[in-house]
């Protein structure tokens, strides 16, 4: 009785983390289009759902660790998993309140790392790992999917600047709506998966599938909605921030961003990378904002943006390792953060409504705030 | 806390040059096609022939379809 209820507040956890996980990264694959007008708001996050759902069924390949060597796994209890994804919970909330896109993943791998930290000391974690896997990628992918991007951008103008304006601008917005749904899908295939990953080996730990077990039928749906009726849901203040606030892009932009960062995504994960598909759009965009000239850059968003980045792995850490620890005296402990947890999170929806973005107002502006926008005369 | 760092700068760099490639690649085969559809709706519009303009749409949009089904190949595991 008292693993099955740990069991259950924690699967009933990742699945909400899931959906966080959806509609925080909604932005990265469908932000350039909604911006440029490729697709319509509502569409464009309906497509992105459908794809993160067949994405998810169709990654057959389930997480053989939880945090793939990043922290000492047999040190992972249920308590440590339950304290990390409401770290990461957290942390996706209250980034999407200020319109900040962040990495879910990072969020993720900071609640471990704090969990595990405070629950079996510094030992646990393997800080090379951390530096090697998650650090420098963080801050090489950007920075690579945004140079692709720029040259793309760049040449994609130079190619069709004697081309009529109407036709370019018609042609790149068919291209971005595949180039977009090959990122949804990549998404699917990817972040899917690691809610199924934790799910199935805390059911292995736990007793109720054999150690090599692969993921049951019912945890591949569980997961594959709660992604995808989150990116349903859409981050409409990430993809404001995201489609309209780092740039202003036109569809050829949208295009060379959304392409170059499936060609990072695509060439990392088969060469064994695993990288933030957040991060790497987000260089994209820049990139394609660089690119085209006298296109307008906002670089005190990208610098907050970056800021974000550089707490998220923190931060999680901390609430992840503290709630971890409560979590660890017991059911009780469990009760009251989820309880706190509960409380945190419709607060912050409550915040939200006082300036709320929503599919129809999403292009109306360029930047997120707390306070609701001046009605213009 | 564990000392050596071990960083995979050749797969670093392959990873940035594969991507280099074919990023830049794919938009810019693609704005050809781009540029190249409109030349057939110039020369429509004028009353002329626009064989070269067809053919060259055609093989650029072909080249983007390709590197669509390679990403749809290399994202769907059931095909490897």
């Amino acid at each position: 009785m008292d693993v099955s209820f740990l069991v259950l507040v924690v699967i009933i956890t990742a699945l909400a983390f899931d959906f966080t996980n959806g509609f925080h990264d909604t932005a990265n694959a469908m932000a350039t289009s909604i911006a440029t007008g490729a697709l319509k708001p509502k569409i464009a996050v309906a497509i992105s759902a459908v794809l993160n759902l067949v994405g998810a069924f169709i990654s057959t390949e389930v997480a053989k660790t939880i945090s793939g060597g990043i922290v000492d796994d047999a040190k992972v209890t249920p308590a440590i998993i339950f304290g990390g994804l409401i770290g990461a919970i957290l942390w996706n909330l209250v980034t999407w309140l200020l319109g900040l896109p962040s990495s879910s993943s990072h969020a993720l791998f900071g609640g471990l790392i704090g969990a595990v930290w405070i629950a079996s000391g510094s030992d646990a974690v393997h800080f090379s790992t951390v530096v090697s896997k998650i650090l420098l990628p963080a801050v090489m992918s950007p920075i690579v999917c945004g140079i692709v991007a720029l040259l793309g951008t760049f040449l994609a103008y130079k190619i069709t600047a004697r081309a009529r304006q109407r036709s370019v601008t018609e042609g790149f917005r068919h291209g971005q709506t595949i180039s977009a749904s090959m990122v949804s899908l990549a998404h699917g295939t990817g972040d899917a998966q690691k809610t199924m990953g934790i799910i199935t080996l805390l059911l292995i730990t736990s007793g109720h599938l054999s150690s090599n077990a692969g993921p049951p039928w019912w945890v591949i749906l569980l997961a594959g909605m709660a992604i995808a009726s989150g990116t349903y849901m859409g981050g409409w203040r990430i993809i404001r921030t995201m489609g309209k606030g780092l740039a202003d892009i036109e569809s050829p932009q949208g295009f060379a961003a959304e392409t170059s960062s499936t060609a990072v995504l695509l060439a990392s994960s088969h060469l064994g990378f695993a990288l933030s598909t957040t991060q790497v759009v987000s260089g994209g965009i820049l990139g394609a904002g660089l690119g085209r000239k006298l296109a307008e850059v906002r670089w005190t968003l990208a610098g907050k943006m970056a800021l974000a980045w550089c707490f998220t792995l923190p931060v999680a850490a901390l609430v992840g390792g503290l709630s971890g620890k409560v979590a660890d005296s017991g059911n009780g402990g469990v009760a009251i953060i989820a309880v706190i947890a509960i409380v945190m999170v419709s607060g912050i929806y409550l915040l939200s409504r006082r300036n709320a973005v929503t599919a129809t107002n999403v292009n109306d502006a360029t930047s997120v705030t707390l306070e609701p926008e001046a009605v213009p005369a | 806390m564990s000392s050596k760092i071990d960083i995979h700068w050749a797969a670093l760099f392959k990873v940035a040059g594969v991507s280099l490639a074919f990023g830049v690649g794919v938009v810019a085969v693609f704005a050809v096609g781009v540029l190249a559809l409109s030349q057939v709706e110039a020369a429509r519009a004028d009353g002329r022939e626009a064989r070269t303009g067809y053919a060259m749409a055609g093989t650029a949009f072909l080249i983007c379809l390709a590197a669509v089904a390679y990403g749809l190949y290399l994202i769907i595991p059931q095909f490897h």
